[in-house]
């Protein structure tokens, strides 16, 4: 088993744009749940709306200075289409909407047809869409593979890696500022006691929409880097279902809910050991220390939605604010 | 630990089914799945099938590719890596008279060798046998989607009579219920297909151990976390943790395909009633599920139990005050729910074949029900859950099947816009 191999890659995926995107859509997670106590269990929704939105506009010719802002727009409606009916509600029917809703997206995107509407002329149905990620390639400005002491990429992934950590950069400086406003303060409120917020003339239900509409955003940001990262975007559970959205709730709160580097350390620290975990065991495996009856080469790939499903129960029992997070500032009772 | 006797059973099951197809060697071309659909008439010569949809899914669920036969019969399904895979014949998107030659072989699950180009065979026949789908008129075709819708619902509502109870009593809004389904109905099958039990004994086994599973549930994970003090949406979240962990543990030991009982699954006698037909299989289906549920709507009504749920799930301080046990009434909730759940997955398995995430699919479907119904009441779940297995059903008359769910998530969107509390939920629960 090639160790230093492991650890490179490791090393690689800390800093790779699978934590960017991680961290850009934690980073509204954490607007949601963090600040607001918004329980959104659909943040892949957010993502694929703004992945495909993205996608599609490029496909049908657009520039990518106007297909970002389609897919920030599509994220905006649907970010209010989600808010009607639940804000006014209790927290967990928020969550059950939210996850009920990025089902819904997932289904539509990879529909053949919707009633009338051949909808795979758009989406490209089940195969989804590729190779519309020309025209951001066409401005990477690097020409050969970038190699510093620690880390590598390739010129395509080093172009990617760095819009992804300078959007990481500028949200964390954005939360950074709109937190500290009087705006981000009533958000903590409406966290902390909503009624309480209320009876000093705040409007919960404003407030909470623009929080929701807010962090959708990221989440499609974040839904862009991935799919431009991978030059690829699929309808498929693991790229833009529930379990992407349980990965990064994962993240979020392994870095520590409600703080503001919280995601993104979080984002790589997790992006870094589901690699290394993986890696491991395809070592191990190839190595003969797992017999082939116990895991074949599927089931390692299995493993790490197993492990997601764990360290999520784990994390909640144990240790809910993570790394950095603060428990007096969690929003976990509903109120 | 959490689900221990399940643990067991999946691994033994893990021990069994360890299946695999040697590879054929195939032609140099580009890999993937390919294969010419030709229908064999009553008489006369084989001619090639047009226009049919072919899907190829991996083991963990993902689509990897799909595709229509084309004017010779010819498809062909580009699959990149080596891996099982499983490949799936769209009967729904036949021709008038054409039908599978075994109509339970809708899939095949084969293994694909790096760069292999595999050829799959699903031998199709013409005539009289194959009355196809879709002769039928829209009206035509309401009666036995209605037929279908009401069997689908007393399923939903089955299992999450379990949901809305512990909702009720507990306050958890438990994302870990699907897998209780899932788990029913995969220990049904390990008992059916793998020990060689009748699919009635076994699935009153699964049952047992479904409500066992319940059980644990409450005493190995959930009175833990309520001693500890964990806030409702912490254990929110760790119920979501849990529903991906078993999901996941499903999928390591059981594979991505869709399985059927070794008994009734193929049933064809039945009954033609008013323009449809309903096979014995449906029809105990449906007694099963009324019974059941008449039974649970008396004991929660009238028995002496049914009543300390009820006021626990009132006022649970109140309740203990008057002398209820409420942690026994709470545990007695989960071992309910828990073999609902159970029957309920053996019942939906029993209808459309036992799958990894049959359990995932259906708690959205739940939640609609319930929610539709009223969050945290007796009856609310059974009225959502027929309104939303007649509304998937029938909403296949205006959209294809692939996205019949959507109708019913949308219409939870709808229904909390409108009415929140449910059709039949007091207004103080959603505040």
């Amino acid at each position: 088993m090639d160790w230093g191999f492991i650890l490179s890659e490791t090393v690689n995926k800390f800093f790779g744009f699978q934590a960017a995107y991680f961290a850009i859509a934690a980073i509204g997670l954490n607007i949601h749940f963090g600040y607001t106590g918004l329980l959104n269990f659909g943040h892949a929704g957010f993502m694929a709306i703004g992945a495909y939105g993205m996608a599609i506009s490029l496909n049908e010719g657009l520039p990518l200075i106007a297909a970002v802002p389609i897919g920030l727009l599509a994220a905006t409606a649907f970010a209010l289409i989600l808010g009607v009916p639940t804000l006014r509600l209790r927290a967990d029917y928020l969550a059950i909407v939210t996850i009920a809703a990025s089902e819904i997206a997932r289904i539509l995107f990879r529909a053949t047809e919707i009633g009338p509407f051949e909808a795979r002329n758009y989406t490209g149905g089940s195969t989804g869409i590729n190779g519309f990620s020309g025209p951001f390639k066409d401005l990477n400005p690097f020409d050969g593979p970038v190699d510093l002491w620690f880390v590598n990429f390739s010129a395509q992934d080093a172009w990617i890696v760095l819009v992804g950590w300078t959007i990481v950069l500028l949200s964390v400086l954005f939360v950074h500022l709109a937190m500290r406003s009087p705006w981000g303060r009533v958000l903590k409120a409406v966290r902390e006691d909503e009624d309480a917020a209320r009876a000093l003339g705040k409007n919960a239900y404003s407030v909470k929409m623009q929080s929701l509409v807010l962090g959708g955003l990221f989440g499609a940001l974040g839904g862009m880097v991935f799919v431009l990262g991978q030059s690829s975007v699929q309808p498929t559970p693991q790229d833009l279902g529930a379990p992407k959205t349980f990965f990064i709730w994962v993240a979020m709160i392994l870095g520590g809910t409600g703080k503001l580097w919280g995601p993104v350390i979080g984002s790589m620290i997790f992006s870094a050991l589901l690699q290394f975990t993986d890696l491991t065991l395809r070592g191990a495996q190839e190595e003969g220390w797992i017999p082939e009856w116990l895991m074949d080469g599927v089931q390692v790939g299995q493993t790490r939605f197993i492990l997601l499903g764990l360290g999520l129960m784990l994390l909640m029992a144990f240790r809910p604010q993570g790394i950095f997070g603060d428990k007096r500032e969690l929003a976990l009772d509903v109120r | 630990m959490k689900r221990t006797p399940g643990i067991v059973a999946l691994l033994v099951l893990l021990a069994f089914s360890v299946l695999g197809f040697p590879a054929a060697a195939g032609a140099q071309e580009e890999p993937g799945f390919k294969g010419t659909l030709t229908a064999t008439p009553e008489e006369g010569d084989k001619f090639p099938v047009e226009g049919v949809k072919i899907t190829v899914t991996s083991p963990d669920g993902g689509e990897v590719g799909e595709t229509t036969s084309g004017a010779d019969g010819t498809w062909f399904v580009p699959v990149a890596d080596a891996g099982t895979y499983v490949v799936t014949i769209d009967t729904g998107s036949f021709a008038d008279g054409i039908a599978l030659k075994n109509p339970d072989q809708t899939f095949r699950e084969l293994d694909l060798t790096e760069g292999q180009n595999r050829n799959v065979l699903f031998p199709l026949i013409e005539g009289e046998g194959a009355a196809a789908p879709n002769v039928k008129s829209r009206l035509d075709r309401v009666p036995g989607l209605v037929k279908d819708g009401l069997i689908f619902g007393l399923i939903i509502a089955m299992s999450s009579i379990g949901l809305s109870l512990i909702f009720g009593t507990t306050g958890l809004t438990n994302f870990a219920h699907g897998e209780l389904v899932t788990f029913g109905a995969v220990v049904a099958l390990f008992f059916n297909r793998d020990v060689g039990l009748h699919v009635i004994p076994a699935a009153i086994l699964a049952i047992a151990l479904s409500a066992g599973a319940g059980g644990a549930n409450e005493l190995g994970l959930w009175r833990r976390l309520r001693r500890r003090g964990s806030g409702l949406i912490a254990m929110l979240v760790i119920s979501i943790g849990l529903s991906i962990l078993a999901r996941y543990i499903y999928l390591y030991l059981f594979g991505g395909r869709r399985e059927t009982y070794a008994q009734y699954a193929l049933q064809t006698d039945g009954y033609d009633l008013l323009g449809f037909r309903i096979v014995n299989r449906e029809i105990w289906i449906i007694v099963i599920s009324l019974v059941t549920l008449i039974a649970v709507a008396f004991a929660v009504n009238r028995t002496k139990t049914g009543k300390a749920m009820r006021a626990v799930a009132d006022n649970r301080d109140l309740a203990e005050s008057s002398g209820i046990d409420v942690e026994k009434v709470i545990l007695t909730v989960w071992i309910t729910g828990g073999a609902l759940a159970g029957l309920g997955g053996v019942l939906f398995g029993l209808n459309q074949g036992v799958a990894w995430n049959m359990g995932f699919e259906l708690l959205l479907l739940m939640f609609a029900a319930v929610t539709l119904g009223g969050l945290g009441t007796a009856y609310g779940p059974l009225f959502g859950s027929v309104i939303v297995g007649l509304f998937i059903n029938l909403s296949t008359l205006f959209v294809s099947s692939e996205i019949k769910n959507v109708g019913a998530l949308l219409i939870l969107g709808v229904i909390l816009l409108v009415r929140p509390q449910g059709l039949l939920g007091r207004k103080e629960r959603i505040g």
